[in-house]
């Protein structure tokens, strides 16, 4: 996704000299074509993310579409205030841009996993917040984010789903997209672990459970329609982050949900439980250790689904 | 609040005097503003006023009836809690109506007492959270170069600003890439919150941090209008290097029971203190 990312950034910068890239001193091999094709749009600022953040928020507000770039956490909260204040604050246009989210870096440590930028963000005023599971969601965010004024957050992860896209579709902003259908139980995902979503929906299918997935790829603001719409057309819903389930993608869901009249069957969140990952590992081994996999994830909507007949679910959804 | 008018002259050989009687106005507004707010910061207020009222009186290149000018130079007020003495400033040099200020601090008014830019002509950015001007400057400063436009940026910081991590980081920056175009006011007052600087974290040699972060350096009486103006008129003071103005200050400068006391960075001046200050304020040259 990092890869469609900077193609993405790539083009837009060869139609658009506001287009400016800074990187706090990551991206080794990444921003290096990028550096030498525009070197007038590329400032390597150093480690120094709170003053990265500034000097966006300073070149925006002199009209620059400016891209800020490192990974995990360093890019969001290393530099919050400056984030709200300075980018926030003055509607500046400037795109943070985190790789490696979720637990990406598994084996460097909880240093190097992001897994509470969303909720953090996410309670910031005017800010969009974007984590997309494949790389035509990367490619496509990374264009319509430069097309859209302001502030936004747009979270990449080392794992990618395999390609939702149909031919012609169009990526929007704020609009989830549903990438499998299905009646029993809506899986609503947001980030690469998608791909773990569309594994658990598989694996339920032989069960002859029929699951719809949704890439919820846009946090902030949330799709609240599609959200409704699921609640009240399939018999439960689960969320799934590589993230904190406190506040993040199901958090969003569970508060507009309870302010909707809609009520699901079921729902769940899925998500980190259990604090700071203290293990090495990779992205897969700790979901695995998580219950953030495909196998869990669907033994986990049979634990929901437990005592409930599907005749009554599919019932219940019609 | 009486109307205290303030006219902003473009004769240069009068501006010294002009930044006199504008930072006079400036903090007998500060005084009114904080003291009817029950606000605080009136000694960093006081310390700054000279250096405002000398930017405002012809060193900036602003238009106060234009007040998003694409060409004018930018001022950050980095140390945003002295809100107060810039809104003042900006009240007098005709940026909005100076009846507006009698708003400060109010339910529901756009005069935040830390600088907020929503609403006010004239404020380029809002901070308030220390540590925060200097980068969103050197953005400004480096937008400034890639455009080719030959505005400049001033940012005006306290002391106690310089404890932030995040004062440095833009510190480095803009001395790497010779942001000449850059301009970092120190208002140096040697006191802070709590305690003084020299007790609290100590900054000296201040000059030569700045100037070992590859900044050109000059100090500066922060009271001497003249000489801030000469100083300022000299931007940059090196080519090719961002420009430090180190400015010293007494916090409380003007009323002499507030000068040098850490009291008064909270202290709210009423009743008979209110009186005294205003006396000062009014019959000083």
């Amino acid at each position: 996704m990092r890869d469609a990312f900077i193609r993405g950034l790539t083009e837009l910068a060869a139609r658009d000299p506001a287009i400016l890239l800074l990187t706090g001193d990551l991206g080794y091999g990444v921003l290096t074509d990028f550096a030498h094709r525009f070197p007038g749009q590329f400032v390597n600022v150093g480690i120094a993310e709170q003053n990265m953040t500034g000097l966006a928020a300073g070149l925006a507000l002199e009209g620059r579409t400016v891209f800020t770039y490192s990974i995990g956490n360093f890019p969001t909260l290393r530099c919050l205030e400056q984030i709200r204040n300075d980018i926030c604050y003055h509607q500046a246009n400037v795109k943070i841009v985190s790789v490696g989210c979720g637990m990406s870096y598994g084996a460097l440590g909880i240093s190097h996993h992001a897994t509470e930028d969303v909720s953090i963000v996410r309670a910031l005023p005017n800010v969009t917040v974007v984590s997309p599971c494949d790389r035509w969601e990367a490619a496509e965010a990374t264009h319509a984010l430069a097309n859209r004024h302001g502030p936004a957050l747009l979270r990449l992860d080392k794992s990618f789903a395999p390609e939702t896209d149909t031919p012609g579709e169009l990526f929007r902003i704020g609009k989830a997209r549903t990438v499998r259908q299905g009646r029993h139980v809506t899986l609503i995902a947001t980030g690469g672990i998608l791909g773990e979503a569309l594994i658990a929906a598989s694996i339920l299918e032989t069960a002859s459970i029929e699951c719809r997935v949704i890439s919820m790829h846009t946090i902030k603001p949330l799709d609240i329609s599609t959200v409704i719409a699921a609640a009240s057309e399939s018999g439960g819903i689960v969320t799934i982050e590589e993230h904190t389930v406190e506040g993040g993608l199901g958090g969003a869901v569970a508060e507009n949900l309870l302010e909707s009249d809609a009520r699901p069957g079921f729902f769940l969140r899925i998500g980190l439980r259990s604090g700071f990952s203290t293990v090495a590992g990779s992205q897969q081994f700790l979901r695995h250790l998580h219950g953030l996999d495909g196998p869990a994830i669907a033994q986990s909507v049979r634990n929901c689904l437990a005592g409930t007949p599907l005749q009554y679910v599919a019932r219940a959804c019609a | 609040m009486s109307a205290i008018t303030f006219a902003l002259s473009t004769d240069a050989s009068s501006a010294s005097s002009q930044a006199r009687e504008l930072a006079r106005c400036v903090r007998i507004h500060v005084l009114r503003m904080t003291s009817r707010a029950g606000a605080a910061h009136i000694g960093s207020a006081f310390s700054c006023a000279d250096i405002l009222a000398v930017l405002y009186s012809g060193v900036l290149r602003v238009r106060c009836a234009d007040s998003r000018w694409p060409s004018r130079d930018r001022f950050v007020l980095s140390k945003g809690h002295a809100g107060s003495a810039l809104y003042a400033v900006l009240a007098e040099c005709g940026f909005f109506p100076i009846e507006r200020l009698q708003t400060f601090y109010e339910d529901g008014s756009q005069l935040c007492g830390h600088v907020s830019h929503q609403g006010i002509p004239g404020v380029e950015v809002s901070t308030g959270s220390l540590g925060h001007g200097l980068s969103i400057g050197a953005g400004m400063a480096l937008a400034a170069r890639l455009q080719g436009s030959s505005h400049r940026m001033f940012t005006l910081l306290s002391d106690g600003e310089c404890d932030e991590g995040s004062t440095w980081e833009p510190a480095l920056f803009a001395g790497h890439h010779g942001l000449d175009n850059l301009v970092a006011i120190i208002d140096f007052n040697k006191i802070q919150s709590l305690a003084p600087v020299a007790d609290t974290l100590a900054l000296e040699p201040l000059a030569a941090k700045w100037s070992s972060f590859g900044w050109a350096v000059r100090e500066v009486d922060g009271h001497d209008h003249g000489a801030l103006a000469r100083l300022l008129h000299a931007i940059p003071f090196e080519p090719g290097k961002p420009s430090c103005l180190i400015a010293h200050t007494v916090k409380g400068k003007g009323v002499s029971f507030m000068e040098n006391t850490v009291l008064w960075h909270y202290r709210v001046a009423r009743g008979v203190e209110f009186e005294q200050a205003l006396a000062e304020l009014e019959t000083s040259a």
